[in-house]
This record gives structure tokens, sequence and C-alpha cells, in this order.
């Protein structure tokens, strides 16, 4: 193969990979910014608490690191149900969410970082599942499994999780919440219920997320600042509420930041997917994927 | 019309001060700082002094946008590494002194300001606020790329030893943010008594009410994008001249951002005066942890008592001493 | 009544999507009128007022106000050449009190150049028409519904309107209150202000209208005496039947 093609090729690969690491941890937001209306900029800290407790979890039990983080899952809904409730009685009960629910959250989000770095310390962690050396080669196309398993599991999950909202009762309660609260009450369910349970979803969503992100790279306790903007980016462009929309704008998102950084330098990664949603924020505010509000 | 008159419309007014009361104040309170600095005679203290000014003029300059107008700007530090890196750049192409500088950078401050404000058009609330995000993000990838500034690596800026009058340089950057603090309050307290103060309080209630009562809607809020533009720039000009070296990380760093925000929101946003406390308050904080403790604690002080302000008292510690019924 | 033509509307056409929200508008109004808008949920009645206040551009056709075309106008421009509305659900602006509520059109209006104490004055006049003085210190959240749709009315004349819409003023009003918004608005269209009154309570509209227009699913069905009107078989069937 002609090299600069094969560096395209391999650029746009491992986009794909990089993209459904995105997906996976921008999916809960799309429940939790998207379907509730919650502007939860803590996320990407709760998918570095997950990735924390996986490090935790795996290396005590000697568990496989994906594995460790969906026996913590429940747990991460815990955590989520107690955030939403600590989030209703303070913001959205009083229609007070705009700017000071965006405070609370953005409190959080340092209340857990420092929190790791005080116990864990500011080092990076990370995980070696006995897959984790593996690469298989297609010519001139490498498929390290250190991406390709969590992210095929990323997938996977987010697959089902649509499924999940399309069939089931309370999915599509869950899409309906934040469009019209009214008619569930008409239908005897309580919205608030519905969103604490959707809420604890995204975040344990999140703890998922960190699972997967722990195989990849090594964490630190600030490793959730470079997502922050990038899943929020991603939600948007995705068209919000649209969990499908969501994956592909991550996938977007990472193939143009790996092309950009095979061929320009990875200095130059952050500009094009940024100044692109810049450009989706000015030109078309309800997404790339998403249909007209 | 004189602001007096005006702020006289309000039934609580904003502190009970005239304008003659404000400015007599500030230049008394500046003077006492100077002697109580210089009988101190602790380098140290200017510099402590010159960090806590800088939150006073960000956390102001943030509120004119967030507080009075209601649109929430995530990128503060994008717009303040935007003054730092102004003042890197002319001084290293023209050799200039900080204060040209200073002005340099309100201007493209205030037009980088202009530019967001045509996002604030089309964009409302979150989407608003994440777009900021990704401005600074945009500018730090620029700046990281810009090898005439030191790119990456970061530029050092070599300071005179002292300027006279002043004792030590570090006396003459404490007042010259002194001077922009009481400026950047100044403008911001003329803003809340003042017609244009008025038109954004009923634009950040409701948009579409405001409209419907006259109000430009469109031209307050490119104002108000602008003034506070300008004078984020500004509260970053001096930056390089302070630290001595100056690079991306330092410049672009989070935790302006994040102090931006927090500072006002637990002083009181929408008030002249919150911004003031809370920067004073929590910058003496972080400065304080930052020598005992360590500097991620100061961050977690920050996170603690955003969380319990924004739950407990979202009007601020302006808000608990007024101890107004409203929210 | 019959005056000039203070508003025109020609064939004004909006869309969402693919749903037709109005089509093809044709509506005159006389200035010192008092013409009542009825219709049922979803005919297109907010949507005429939102596209006439300039809150969103229509698809097809124009308004023309007091001689001059507003297309492209901002609402704002439009609210300065004397044309107000009230909001179905009152919009008031809660951080400010209720005298600065009004305060705020005659600090932007027409007449900016009203100095501070005189905008005050003159919102203390408003507040007194519509019979709410004695809480101008108040904030909006005190108030009661039909104080908060008094208020929506304040602010809306301290613009000194030449036609205002009143957008169900009177929803969720009980029999008195509603007859004390009826006096309101005949008082100021006595004034000389124009008025179209956007309503559910039949009664009200019946007394109040010179003229009713009928909106349904979009289309202007009826317009003419509202006694003629509220007999047509089709007004009827809209209402009641399906």
């Amino acid at each position: 193969m002609d090299p600069e093609l094969a560096l395209l090729v391999n650029a746009i690969i491992s986009g794909l990979l990089l993209g459904s690491l995105y997906a996976a941890a921008a999916a809960g937001l799309a429940i939790s910014f998207g379907m509730l209306d919650i502007v939860n900029i803590a996320h990407p800290a709760l998918v570095v608490l997950g990735a924390f407790a996986v490090v935790v979890v795996s290396g005590g039990l000697g568990l496989d690191p994906l594995l460790s983080a969906v026996l913590l899952a429940p747990g991460f809904w815990l955590l989520g149900a107690g955030i939403y409730t600590a989030y209703h009685h303070f913001f959205e009960r009083r229609g007070d969410q705009a700017l000071h629910g965006l405070a609370f959250f953005f409190g959080v989000m340092f209340i857990i970082e420092v929190g790791l770095v005080m116990v864990f310390g500011a080092d990076q962690r990370y995980v070696d599942p006995s897959y984790a050396s593996i690469t298989y080669y297609f010519g001139d196309i490498d498929l390290p499994l250190r991406m390709l398993v969590p992210g095929a599991s990323a997938l996977a999950t987010i697959g089902a999780l649509a499924l999940y909202l399309r069939t089931t009762f309370t999915g599509r309660a869950i899409a309906a919440v934040a469009q019209d609260p009214e008619a569930l009450r008409l239908l005897a369910i309580d919205p608030v219920r519905i969103k604490r349970f959707a809420f604890g979803i995204s975040v344990a969503l999140a703890g998922l997320a960190g699972g997967a992100l722990v195989v990849v790279q090594p964490i630190d306790p600030w490793s959730g600042h470079v997502f922050i903007g990038r899943v929020f980016a991603i939600v948007i462009m995705g068209g919000m509420a649209s969990l499908s929309g969501c994956v592909l704008a991550a996938l977007a998102f990472g193939v143009a930041e790996n092309v950009t950084a095979a061929f320009y330098g990875p200095s130059w990664s952050p500009a094009v997917a940024f100044g692109a949603l810049l450009l989706v924020l000015a030109f078309r505010p309800q997404g790339l994927f998403g249909r007209a509000a | 019309m004189t602001v007096k008159t005006e702020a006289a419309l309000r039934p609580r007014p904003a502190l009970p001060a005239g304008h003659i009361a404000f400015w007599g104040g500030a230049a008394l309170l500046c003077l006492a700082l100077v002697a109580g600095f210089r009988v101190l005679d602790n380098e140290y203290a200017w510099f402590a002094g010159y960090f806590i000014l800088q939150y006073v003029l960000l956390a102001t300059a943030w509120n004119i946008l967030g507080g009075y107008a209601g649109y929430v700007n995530f990128g503060a530090a994008g717009f303040l590494a935007v003054g730092a890196y102004t003042t890197v750049a002319l001084r290293k192409a023209f050799g200039l002194d900080l204060l040209p500088c200073i002005a340099a950078a309100a201007c493209i401050g205030g037009l980088l300001g202009l530019g967001t404000g045509w996002l604030a058009l089309r964009l409302k609330g979150v989407y608003f606020a994440i777009a900021t995000l990704s401005l600074a993000v945009l500018l730090h990838t620029i700046v990281v790329n810009w090898s005439f500034v030191g790119g990456s690596r970061g530029a050092y800026v070599l300071r005179p030893a002292s300027i006279p009058p002043f004792v030590s340089y570090g006396e003459y950057l404490f007042v010259v943010m002194l001077v922009l603090a009481v400026i950047g309050v100044g403008i911001a307290r003329g803003i809340e008594g003042s017609r244009l103060g008025m038109g954004l309080a009923a634009l950040r209630d409701d948009e579409r009410a405001a409209e419907a009562a006259g109000v430009p809607t469109l031209r307050l809020k490119l104002v108000a994008t602008t003034l506070s533009g300008a004078l984020m720039a500004v509260a970053g000009a001096p930056l390089s001249h302070y630290t001595g070296y100056l690079n991306p990380e330092a410049a672009f760093g989070l935790a302006f951002s994040v102090n931006a925000i927090a500072m006002p929101l637990i002083g009181g946003a929408g008030t002249w005066f919150g911004p003031v406390i809370g920067a004073v308050l929590l910058a003496s904080l972080q400065q304080a942890a930052t020598v005992t403790i360590s500097s991620a604690a100061n961050l977690m002080i920050v996170g603690v008592v955003l969380v319990i302000f924004a739950a407990a008292a979202p009007r601020g510690i302006v808000g608990l001493i007024r101890g107004g019924r409203h929210r | 009544m019959s005056g000039e033509i203070l508003l025109r509307a020609e064939g004004v056409g909006k869309r969402f999507g693919g749903f037709v929200a109005l089509n093809g508008i044709d509506l005159e109004v006389r200035a010192g009128e008092r013409l009542g808008l009825i219709g049922p949920n979803g005919s297109g009645k907010s949507t005429f007022v939102n596209c006439l206040g300039g809150s969103f551009p229509a698809h097809e056709g124009r308004f023309i106000f007091d001689g001059k075309p507003m297309a492209g106008l901002a609402p704002h421009r439009r609210g300065h050449l004397g044309l107000a509305r009230t909001f179905q659900l009152p919009r008031p602006f809660n951080s400010l009190s209720v005298l600065e509520n009004v305060t705020v059109p005659l600090l932007f209006g027409p007449a900016r150049e009203t100095s501070p104490a005189e905008a005050r004055a003159r919102a203390m006049a408003c507040l007194e028409q519509v019979e709410l003085a004695g809480r101008a210190a108040q904030h909006p959240r005190e108030l009661t519904q039909v104080d908060l749709r008094r208020l929506e009315i304040a602010r809306a004349i301290a613009l000194r309107p030449r036609l205002l819409v009143a957008d169900e003023a009177m929803a969720g009003l009980s029999h008195t209150e509603v007859a004390q918004m009826l006096e309101l608005l005949f008082r100021l269209n006595a004034a000389g202000t124009t008025i179209i009154m956007i309503e559910h309570v039949m009664r009200a509209v019946r007394e109040f209208s010179q003229r009713l227009v009928v909106f349904v699913a979009g289309n202007k069905i009826a317009d003419g005496d509202p006694n003629e009107v509220l007999a047509m078989q089709d007004v009827e069937e809209a209402y009641l039947g399906r």
C-alpha cells in the first residue's frame, strides 16, 4: 500500500476506535444532558472516578477490568441517584438550575478530582489485561486489542441501552420526561422518579466508560478535563437526545482528531474538533445528526 | 441623566454609596493598601496582593456578562490568556512596555468578546457556555502552535528590577493591577445602576419579554460581551511580567475559568460588590492553602465552598447580608 | 370606529417543519377598533401574534403597520413603532420590582429621552391605570395571577402602543376579575388604543369585540359581526362538534 494511504487508513481506523471510546464517555451525557436537560459538567470526572474504581477492584480481586466495571455499575447507579436527589432538592425544584445547578456540578467535579488526588496521588494509574499487548495486523493496518475490546464493548453497551430506551415502557418514559412531564403525570408516572432512575443510568454509564478508558490509556485524576469539551461537543453534534447521533458524532470526532494528528501533528487535533463544534453551534445548533427542533 | 437618580429607582439600592463616595472610598482604600504593604516591607506581600487583585478584576469582568446578562462564560481562561499573550507578542515584536500592552490587550479582548457576542445572538444558555469553552480550547491550540510566542515551551519575560518611584517591580505590578481592578469594579458598578444594567437584567430574566418591551437585546448583549472580554484580557495582560515566564498551560489554566465563575457566585452574582467579596475571600484562601497545604487542597476548597453556596445561599454573600426575601 | 387601516396582514403563512401553522392569513384592523380573535387551541392564534411581534419570521406574506412594512424589523423596533403585546403566560422580569418591570419599556421605548425620574413617574402612572400602584415595590413572585396579568398589560401600555394585542389576558381569572380586566381594556380603547383580544372566555369576547375573527387550523374561517360569526355553522362545528 502507498505509505500515505496506509497512514490515512490507519488514522481512520484508530480514529474509529478512539471514537467508540468517546461514544462511551458521551453516551451517559446524552441521557443526562440530552434527555433530562441536566447539565452534568462533572460527567467526565465521574468517568475518571470509574476508571480509578476499576483499577482498585481489578487489581485487588485480579479480575478483568471490563468485568470489574460491570460489577461496579450498580454502585455508580446509586451514586447517580444520590446526586440527582440532591440536585433536584436544591435546584430543579426551585427552578434554579441554570446558573446555580451548573455551579453545583462544577463544584462536584472539583471535589471528585481533588478527592482522587488526595487518595491516590497525582500519579498515573493503568491496568494490564491479558489481551492488552496483542495487535492484529491486516497488511499495513493495525488493530490493537487494547483499543478494539473496550471500543466494541462500549458500542455493544450503547446498543443495548438504545434498545432498552426504545422498547420498554420505562425507557420511553425516560425519552419523554424532559419534553412532557405533564403527560407522564397523567399516566401516573412520577417524573422525578423517572429522572432519578435515568440519571443513575447515566452515571453508571460513566463508570463503565471509565473501565473502557483505563484499558486504553493510563489515567490520572485530571484526565477528565480533556474530555469535558469533547463529550459536550459530541452530544450537541449528535442532536442531544439521540444515542445513535451521539455514536456517529463520537466516531466523526475521533476520526477528525486522528487524521489531523497523523498529518499535521497531534498539537493541532483539538483545534479541528472544537473548530467544528463552534461551526456547528453557530450554524446548526440542533446538531449535525439531529432533527430540527 | 445621572447614575445616582437612576439608582434611586431601585427599592434596594446596590449598597448605599454615591458616585463620589465610591471613587473617594476606592482612592483611600488604594492609598491605605499601598501604605500598609510598604510598612510590611515584604516582597511576597505584593505578589500575593497582585494574585488577589487579578481575580477581583477577572471575577468582575465575568460578572458583567454572567451575572448581569445571564450568559455563562466557561472560557474565562481563554480571554485571560489572550491578554497575557498580547503582552508577550507585542513585547517581543516591538519591545513595548507593559502599559501600552494592557491597552492593546483591552482592544483585542474586546474584539474577541464581540465575536463571542455574535455567538450569543444565536446561542442560549448552556450552548453558549459550551461554545465559550470550545473557543478557549481553540485559542489554546493556536497558542501552542504559535512558535513566535514560544509555543508549548513557553516564553521568558525579562522584567526590570524596579520602576521608580516604586520600591520594587512587585509594587509596580501591584499598583497597576490595583488601578485596573478599581476601574473594572467602577465600570461594573456604573452599569448596574444604569439604563444598560436595567436592560441586561430584563434580558437575563426573560429575553423574549425584554424584546417585546422594546429592549434592543442584541445590542445590549454585544456591549456586555465586549466589555466583559476586554476586562478579562486586561486582567491577564500583566501575567507574564508577574510570573516572569509564560506557557500555555499556565495562561489557559482551568483554575482561572473555575474561579471566574465561582467567585461571583459565592460573593453574589449580578451585584458589583459580590465578585469583589468572592474574589478576595477565595483568592486569599487559595493563596493561604497553596503556601500551607497544597495546590490540590485549594481547588478542593473552591469546590466545597462552591457547592455549599450554590445549594444553600444562591444569592451569595451579598444576598446573605441583605437578607432579601427575593431570589 | 372606522378610522384608517392601522394593521394589514397580507397572506401571512408560517410552517413548522411540515406542519402548516398559518395558511395565507389576510386581515385588516382599523385604528381604534376592538377586534376579537378566537379559535381552538393550535389554530394559529399565538403563531399569528408571534409573527406580528417579530419573534419569528413568517414564511409568506407580510404585515403592514401604520403604512410601514414590518418585514425584517427586530421585535424591539416593532415595539418602538407602537406595537405591544402581552404574553399568554405572564413573563415578568423576576429580579426587578413591579415598578422597575414597567420602567424597562419606558427607558428603552420610543421616548427614550425620558429622564429616569420621568420614567419612574410614568411607570407609576401606568401601574395606576391597571390598579397595581399599591404593589409597585413588590416583586413579581409575590403577585397573584390576576396581578401578574395586570403587570403584563402595564408593561405593554408603557410603550404607549397604538395597537395592543392581549393574548389570553383572562385565562384562569374569576368572574369578577374578568369583569375588571374587561373594564381596563375598554378604558384603554376609549383612550385611543386599538386592541386585538385573543381569548377563550367567550362571554368576554362577545362583550368586548366590535368585530370577530375565527382561526381554525391556520385558516381564517370567519370575519365579521360577533353575533353573526358566532351563529355560523362552521364556527360552531369548530368549537363544539368534531
